[in-house]
C-alpha cells in the first residue's frame, strides 16, 4: 500500500539518483569503448572532482549563499570539479595506462594497475583532505519543496542533480555524434587499427576519451558531494553502480550507459522502498545478475561505433 | 629502457661510442617524470592535511622536504640515462635455446631440494617472530596465500576473471558458523559438530554455490563474468551484513569452536596462540600445492590452459570448454570455502572481512605473485603482505595502502608478468606484447 502511495516520489528520487550513475557511466562506456578495459580507478576520478568542486565553492563562499549567487556558485563548482576530474583521469591515463599500452601488455595487466592507482589515489586524497566527511557550504535550502508532479514533491536538489545530469548526457551525445572528435572515438571503438590507418592519432584519442569522462564525473562529482558530501571513499559505491549501469544499458554503448543508469536508479529506489532501505544495494546487484543472464549483451546491446 | 634497443644491435661499434652521451628522445620526458615522482613523493611522505584546510598537507610538505625529493629525483633521472647508455653494454645476449640446455643440464634433484630448504624454512622462521608477526602471518599471509592458490585455478590456469571470490570464504566461514556452534549466529543447526567436519562440508558448499553461480554465467564473455562474479560478492556481502536474524548482522559472528582433535587418543585443541595455526595452514597449503601441480601437469591443466590461450581454438579441437571452466570455477571455490572453515574457527569474523577489498586483494596477490605459478601466488602472498605487515611500524596505519597501490602499479609497469611467472605464462605475455595473440581469454572479447 504505502508503495503505491509513494510511487511518484520513488520515481522522483529513482530518475535523479539515476541521472547521477548515468553521468559516471558514460566515462566506463567510453572507455571501454575505445580500449575494451574495465576502467577501475574512474570512481578514484569522480571522488577528485567532488573535493576540488567542494573546495572551489568553499573558497569563493565560505559561509554559504542564496539567490542568484548560489546558482553562479553551483556553476563554478561544477567547472572546477570537471576540470579536476579532467586532469584526474588525464595522469591515471599518462600513469598507469600509457606505459603498458607502449608495450602492449595483456589486459588483466591494465585492470591491475588501475587497481593500484584506484587504491593510491583514494588513500591520498584521505591524508590529503582527511578521513572525515566534508560538507560544502549551503547554497539552497535543502528541505524547500518547489513544486509537485503527480503526488511527488520535487525538491530543488532533484531539479539540480536531474538538470545538470540531463545537459552533460546531451552534450556528449552531440560530442560523440556530431564533433571530429566524437567521430574520431568512433572509429577507434570500431577498430583501432584501421584507424590508425585513417590518419587518426589513437593514442591521442584514447587520452581525450579519458579526459572526456573524467569531465563528466568529475561534475558529477562535485554533484554528489554538494548534495551529500565529499570524502575520500564517496567513490566507491557509486562507481560499482554506475558501472553496473554501464553493463546494463550494454557497455560501449553511449546511449545504452545513459539510460541504465536510469533505469538502474528507479529501480533501485522501488527495491528499496519494497524490500527495505538496507537492500537497495542488493537490488542493484540482483538487477546486474539477472540481465547478465538473460539479456548479456546489455539493453541496447554493445557498441560504441553503433551508438547512432 | 625502450629508446636502447636499437643501439644494443650493434655491440661492436657501441663499445667506441659508449661514454658519449647523446640525448635520446625520452630523456627529458624521464627528466619531468622523476621530478613529478619526487614531488608526489614529498607530499606523500608529508604530513596529513584535513577537510577543513586540504592545502595543509602539500604546503607543509613543499619547503625544504621538496628540495631533497626533487635532489633524489634528479640522481635517479641521472642513473636511468646512464643505465640506458651502461646497461646494453653489460648485458649478454642471452638466446631461449641457452637457457633451455642450462634447464637440462641443472640436475634432477635441484628443484626438490630447493623447495624442502624452503619448506624448513618456513617451519623454522616464524618460531623467530614476535607475536604480532605471528597473528599476521597466519590470518593475512597464510590464508591470502591459500586463497591465492585457489583463485589462481580461476584466474591463472583457466584465464576467468573473478572479483567475486570471497563470496565463498563468507560461504565457508558461514557454514562453520552454522554447524559448529549454537551461539555464534542465530541461525543454527540442531546439533553440533567438531569444527574438523566442516572442512568437506564447507568444501562441498562453496564447490555447489561457484557451479550454480557459474553453471548460468561461464557461457559470458571475459568481463562480463568479471561483472557478475562481482556482482555475486557484494550481494554475499550485503546478505550477510542486513540477514541479522540469520547471520546476526554486521555484530557477526563469535563464538565459533577452536578446531580440536580427539581421535585414536590423540588429543589436541588449537587454541588462541598462532603457531599451531600456522602450521596446519602451512601443511594444507603444501598439499593444496602438490594437488594443483598435478592438476596443472593434468588432462585437465592442458584443457585449461588451451582454453586460457584461445577459446574458441580450444572449442574446436574438441575441449568441451564449459566443463572444464565449471571444473576450475568448483575447484577454485572448494578452496575458498576451505579456507573460510579455517579462518571462522580461528578468530571472531563479521561481514567487513568479505569484502570487495578483500576480492581484490586476493586477485592483487595472485597477479602480483606470478599468474598460473603455483610458486609465484605464494611468494606473492608473503611479499605482498608482508609489505603491508612491515609498513604498520614505519608509516601512518593509514597510509599505508598509498605505497601498497604504489608498489601494485609500479609492477604492472615494469614486470606485468609478476614476481615468479610459470613460463607458459611468460611465453604468452611475450608473444602478447609482440603482438600475437591475447594472453587472456578472460579480456579478450573483441579488438
Amino acid at each position: 500500500m504505502s508503495f503505491f502511495h509513494n510511487f511518484w516520489q520513488l520515481t522522483v528520487d529513482g530518475l535523479s539518483t539515476g541521472s547521477l550513475y548515468a553521468v559516471i557511466a558514460l566515462g566506463y562506456t567510453l572507455v571501454y569503448g575505445v580500449l575494451q578495459l574495465i576502467n577501475f580507478a574512474h570512481s578514484e576520478v569522480f571522488m577528485f572532482g567532488g573535493f576540488a568542486g567542494i573546495f572551489a565553492v568553499r573558497g569563493v563562499a565560505p559561509g554559504g549563499a542564496s539567490g542568484w549567487t548560489s546558482v553562479g556558485l553551483i556553476f563554478w563548482g561544477l567547472l572546477c570539479g570537471a576540470l579536476a576530474g579532467g586532469l584526474a583521469a588525464f595522469v591515471l591515463e599518462r600513469t598507469a595506462y600509457a606505459p603498458l599500452r607502449r608495450r602492449g601488455a595483456p589486459k588483466l595487466a591494465y585492470l591491475i594497475s588501475a587497481i593500484g592507482a584506484s587504491y593510491f589515489a583514494f588513500n591520498l586524497a584521505g591524508k590529503e583532505f582527511g578521513r572525515q566527511n566534508v560538507n560544502g557550504p549551503t547554497l539552497y535550502d535543502d528541505r524547500s519543496v518547489l513544486f509537485h508532479v503527480f503526488s511527488a514533491s520535487i525538491r530543488i536538489r532533484t531539479v539540480l542533480i536531474f538538470g545538470v545530469a540531463i545537459v552533460m548526457l546531451v552534450l556528449l551525445d552531440r560530442l560523440v555524434n556530431a564533433t571530429r572528435l566524437g567521430k574520431a572515438i568512433r572509429a577507434v571503438a570500431q577498430d583501432a587499427d584501421t584507424a590508425s590507418l585513417m590518419g587518426i592519432n589513437v593514442g591521442r584519442v584514447i587520452v581525450l576519451t579519458f579526459v572526456v569522462g573524467g569531465l563528466l564525473a568529475g561534475a558529477g562529482g562535485f554533484l554528489y558531494a554538494q548534495v551529500f558530501s565529499a570524502s575520500y571513499t564517496m567513490g566507491f559505491l557509486p562507481g560499482i553502480k554506475a558501472f553496473t549501469a554501464a553493463v546494463l544499458g550494454g557497455i560501449g554503448n553511449v546511449r545504452g550507459a545513459m539510460l541504465g543508469g536510469v533505469v538502474l536508479g528507479v529501480i533501485e529506489s522501488y527495491g528499496g522502498d519494497l524490500l527495505g532501505g538496507n537492500y537497495v544495494d542488493v537490488v542493484a546487484f540482483l538487477v546486474l545478475v539477472l540481465v547478465l543472464l538473460f539479456r548479456p549483451s546489455g539493453l541496447l546491446g554493445e557498441r560504441l561505433g553503433r551508438a547512432a | 629502457m625502450s629508446a636502447a634497443s636499437p643501439e644494443a644491435g650493434g655491440r661492436g661499434s657501441m663499445l667506441g661510442s659508449a661514454f658519449k652521451w647523446k640525448p635520446a628522445k625520452g630523456d627529458a620526458g624521464r627528466l619531468l617524470a622523476c621530478v613529478l615522482l619526487s614531488l608526489v613523493f614529498a607530499v606523500v611522505t608529508g604530513p596529513d592535511g584535513t577537510g577543513d584546510d586540504p592545502l595543509r598537507g602539500i604546503k607543509g610538505s613543499l619547503h625544504v622536504r621538496a628540495v631533497y625529493f626533487v635532489l633524489g629525483g634528479l640522481v635517479l633521472w641521472v642513473l636511468l640515462v646512464a643505465g640506458r647508455v651502461f646497461v646494453p653494454l653489460l648485458r649478454r645476449p642471452r638466446s631461449q635455446l641457452t637457457s633451455l640446455t642450462n634447464r637440462a643440464l641443472e640436475p634432477r634433484w635441484a628443484k626438490p631440494l630447493l623447495c624442502l630448504i624452503l619448506l624448513a624454512f618456513a617451519i623454522w622462521y616464524p618460531r623467530t617472530i614476535s607475536n604480532a608477526a605471528q597473528n599476521s602471518l597466519v590470518s593475512d599471509v597464510a590464508i591470502y596465500a591459500l586463497l591465492g592458490l585457489g583463485l589462481n585455478v580461476v584466474v591463472g590456469f583457466a584465464g576467468l576473471l573473478d572479483l567475486g571470490y570471497i563470496a565463498f570464504y563468507a560461504i565457508g566461514a558461514y557454514t562453520t558458523a552454522y554447524f559448529t556452534s549454537k551461539t555464534a549466529i542465530p541461525w543454527h543447526a540442531p546439533f553440533v559438530w567438531n569444527p574438523f567436519f566442516l572442512f568437506p562440508v564447507a568444501l562441498i558448499a562453496a564447490a555447489i554455490a561457484g557451479v550454480i553461480l557459474g553453471g548460468p554465467t561461464l557461457r559470458l564473455r571475459g568481463d562480463y563474468l568479471a561483472i557478475v562474479t562481482l556482482g555475486f560478492g557484494e550481494i554475499v556481502q550485503l546478505l550477510a551484513k542486513n540477514a541479522q536474524g540469520i547471520t546476526n548482522g554486521s555484530r557477526g559472528a563469535f563464538g565459533v569452536p577452536p578446531l580440536s582433535v580427539n581421535l585414536f587418543g590423540l588429543k589436541y585443541k588449537w587454541g588462541l596462540s598462532a603457531l599451531p595455526y600456522y602450521y596446519l595452514i602451512l601443511g594444507i597449503i603444501v598439499l593444496v600445492m602438490l594437488a594443483f601441480n598435478a592438476l596443472n601437469r593434468s588432462r585437465t591443466g592442458r584443457a585449461l590452459a588451451a582454453i586460457r590461450e584461445d577459446e574458441i581454438a580450444a572449442e574446436a579441437m574438441g575441449v568441451p570448454t564449459l566443463k572444464y571452466k565449471l571444473i576450475a570455477f568448483a575447484i577454485g571455490a572448494s578452496v575458498s570455502g576451505f579456507a573460510g572453515v579455517i579462518f571462522a574457527t580461528k578468530q571472531f569474523f563479521d561481514p567487513s572481512s568479505f569484502s570487495f577489498q578483500a576480492s581484490i586483494l586476493v586477485l592483487t596477490v595472485v597477479i602480483f605473485g606470478g599468474m598460473g605459478s603455483i610458486f609465484g601466488v605464494v611468494l606473492g602472498a608473503v611479499v605482498l603482505q608482508g609489505l603491508l605487515f612491515n609498513l604498520r611500524g614505519t608509516v601512518p596505519d593509514a597510509d599505508r595502502y598509498i605505497y601498497f597501490g604504489a608498489v601494485i602499479m609500479l609492477m604492472m609497469v615494469f614486470r606485468p608478468q609478476g614476481l615468479l611467472p610459470s613460463r607458459r605464462r611468460s611465453r604468452e605475455i611475450a608473444m602478447s606484447e609482440a603482438g600475437l595473440g591475447h594472453a587472456d581469454s578472460t579480456m579478450s572479447g573483441r579488438s
